[in-house]
């Protein structure tokens, strides 16, 4: 799986000059790839649609994903189009190593399994507005329907489903030259949401089953045009249990040398995780767009 | 129930805060004053010099180099010119027609109006002007994008 989309960004990069026109959208207002597959920041979906089209053109973006935490690895691949910068549609696949746990899993459990697995698929659409030049910036709503791919661990720790749907709102605004001349990005995001850690141990719970509208937020400065720092907040439910979960949090830097390439780097706080504790760590991702 | 006014409590706050950011100011306050602008721009040579590298480039933008064939490129020089030095504080007085009128019939889309953008950033950058006095300017002109689009 890796396999192909490392040939496929390597494509990407290869024939520069024979590609076509990548979409006319400033550079680094497409964002990133979130872990979720959906545009925004790592953890934190924003009004931002995926890639450089604007509104008369297409767009789409790989990207791989890796955030490495004491006791856990989430790897993610996903990609997503974009039609005239109206609607975004995204896949992604998570796989969480479980490292650690599996012995936690074992023991308590009698369960031999060492990773978890999900698939969402994205659909967002920006209601109005334009990040840049509006003056209530621009919204966005979203969905992910997420869907576990073996559901035996989250079902043994009390999660009632297998599968979700997470709502959303989100907008995002840049303020050209806010903090000594520099632009600051702004994007707050309500989401309606059952999932347990964002899914991976599936949805509702014992504790509390029900939809909760969970507070998502982040800011960033734009250095120059190439070089956007910046910090994300995520509110989590706490379902299970079985275990408490803890909000996410993370500071980042996204490098965009140019509109096919964007790295993103960051340390993340995951907070708890099924038992094992303050999970911190760094997280890396390379996005191609087309 | 309790869960949700918990939630309730610890959420709107800093939702509120970022919302209210979001929309509440188009620019926030800025320390610099106008005619700091104008001279990070190289005055009105320099300004001149950028929209002049900006034509090339709007020449050579197939986005949108259709809309403008047969246009006074002297006229529209100057008056561009005239009007990034104005809006930069700078001591010049925009002549040309009004915004929203010249640009009615053209139905501008965005895609035309970030290559527009774009090449007045690349010509910026080429002058060797600052990342903040770029950012600066583009606050100014921002403003005028619903008159351009005609939105
Ligand atoms: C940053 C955004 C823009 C600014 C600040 C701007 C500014 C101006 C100014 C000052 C003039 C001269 C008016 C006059 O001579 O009376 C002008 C004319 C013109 N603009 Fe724009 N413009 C912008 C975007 C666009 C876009 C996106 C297009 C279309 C692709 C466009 C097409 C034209 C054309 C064709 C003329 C010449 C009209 C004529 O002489 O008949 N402009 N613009």
């Amino acid at each position: 799986m890796y396999r192909w989309l490392i040939l496929l960004m390597a494509g990407l990069f290869a024939p520069t000059t024979a590609l076509a026109d990548i979409g006319s959208r400033l550079w680094a207002t497409g964002g990133v790839t979130t872990i979720e597959g959906s545009a925004g920041g790592g953890l934190v979906p924003w009004a931002l649609l995926g890639s450089y089209a604007s509104d008369t053109e297409w767009g789409g973006t790989v990207s791989m994903s890796q955030a490495r935490v004491d006791d856990y690895t989430l790897s993610v691949i996903g990609a997503g189009l974009n039609w005239h910068n109206r609607v975004e549609l995204t896949v992604a696949r998570q796989t969480l190593d479980l490292d650690t746990l599996v012995f936690t899993l074992k023991d308590s459990f009698g369960l031999e399994q060492d990773e978890l697995n999900q698939d969402i698929f994205g659909a967002k659409v920006r209601l109005f507005g334009d990040v840049l030049y509006s003056r209530w910036g621009q919204w966005s709503a979203g969905v992910q329907y997420k869907r576990q791919r073996d559901f035996t661990v989250p079902s043994a720790i009390g999660a009632r489903d297998d599968h979700g749907i997470d709502g959303y709102v989100s907008a995002s605004k840049l303020f050209f030259a806010a903090i000594m001349g520099r632009n600051l990005l702004v994007n707050a995001t309500a989401r309606a949401t059952r999932a347990n850690q964002g899914g991976l141990l599936g949805f509702g719970g014992d504790r509390q089953n029900g939809y909760e509208v969970m507070a998502e937020g982040s800011a960033g400065v734009f250095l120059d045009r190439k070089w956007l720092v910046g910090m994300e907040y995520r509110q989590k439910p706490d379902n299970l249990g079985f275990a408490g979960e803890s909000d996410w949090w993370d500071l980042f830097v996204a490098w965009v040398p140019d509109r096919r390439l964007a790295v993103t780097a960051a340390l993340v706080n995951l907070g708890d995780i099924a038992t094992l504790t303050d999970q911190q760590g760094l997280y890396l991702s390379l996005q191609g767009t087309f | 129930m309790t869960k949700f006014s918990a939630f309730y409590r610890s959420t709107t706050g800093p939702l509120m805060v970022l919302l209210l950011t979001l929309g509440g100011c188009q620019n926030l306050p800025s320390s610099d004053n106008s005619s700091d602008l104008y001279e990070q721009l190289g005055e009105r040579k320099g300004i001149a010099s950028i929209v002049e590298d900006m034509l090339y480039r709007i020449v050579e933008d197939d986005r949108i180099n259709q809309a403008f064939k047969g246009v006074d490129v002297v006229q529209f020089h100057r008056n561009l010119t005239d009007q990034l030095c104005q809006l930069s504080g700078g001591p010049c007085t925009y002549t040309g027609r009004n915004m929203r009128e010249v640009h009615k019939a053209m139905a501008i889309t965005d895609t035309q109006f970030n290559a527009v953008a774009e090449d007045l950033i690349l010509a910026m950058e080429k002058n060797g002007v600052p990342t903040s006095a770029q950012n600066r300017l583009l606050a100014r002109i921002v403003p005028l994008y619903p008159s351009i689009r005609g939105l």
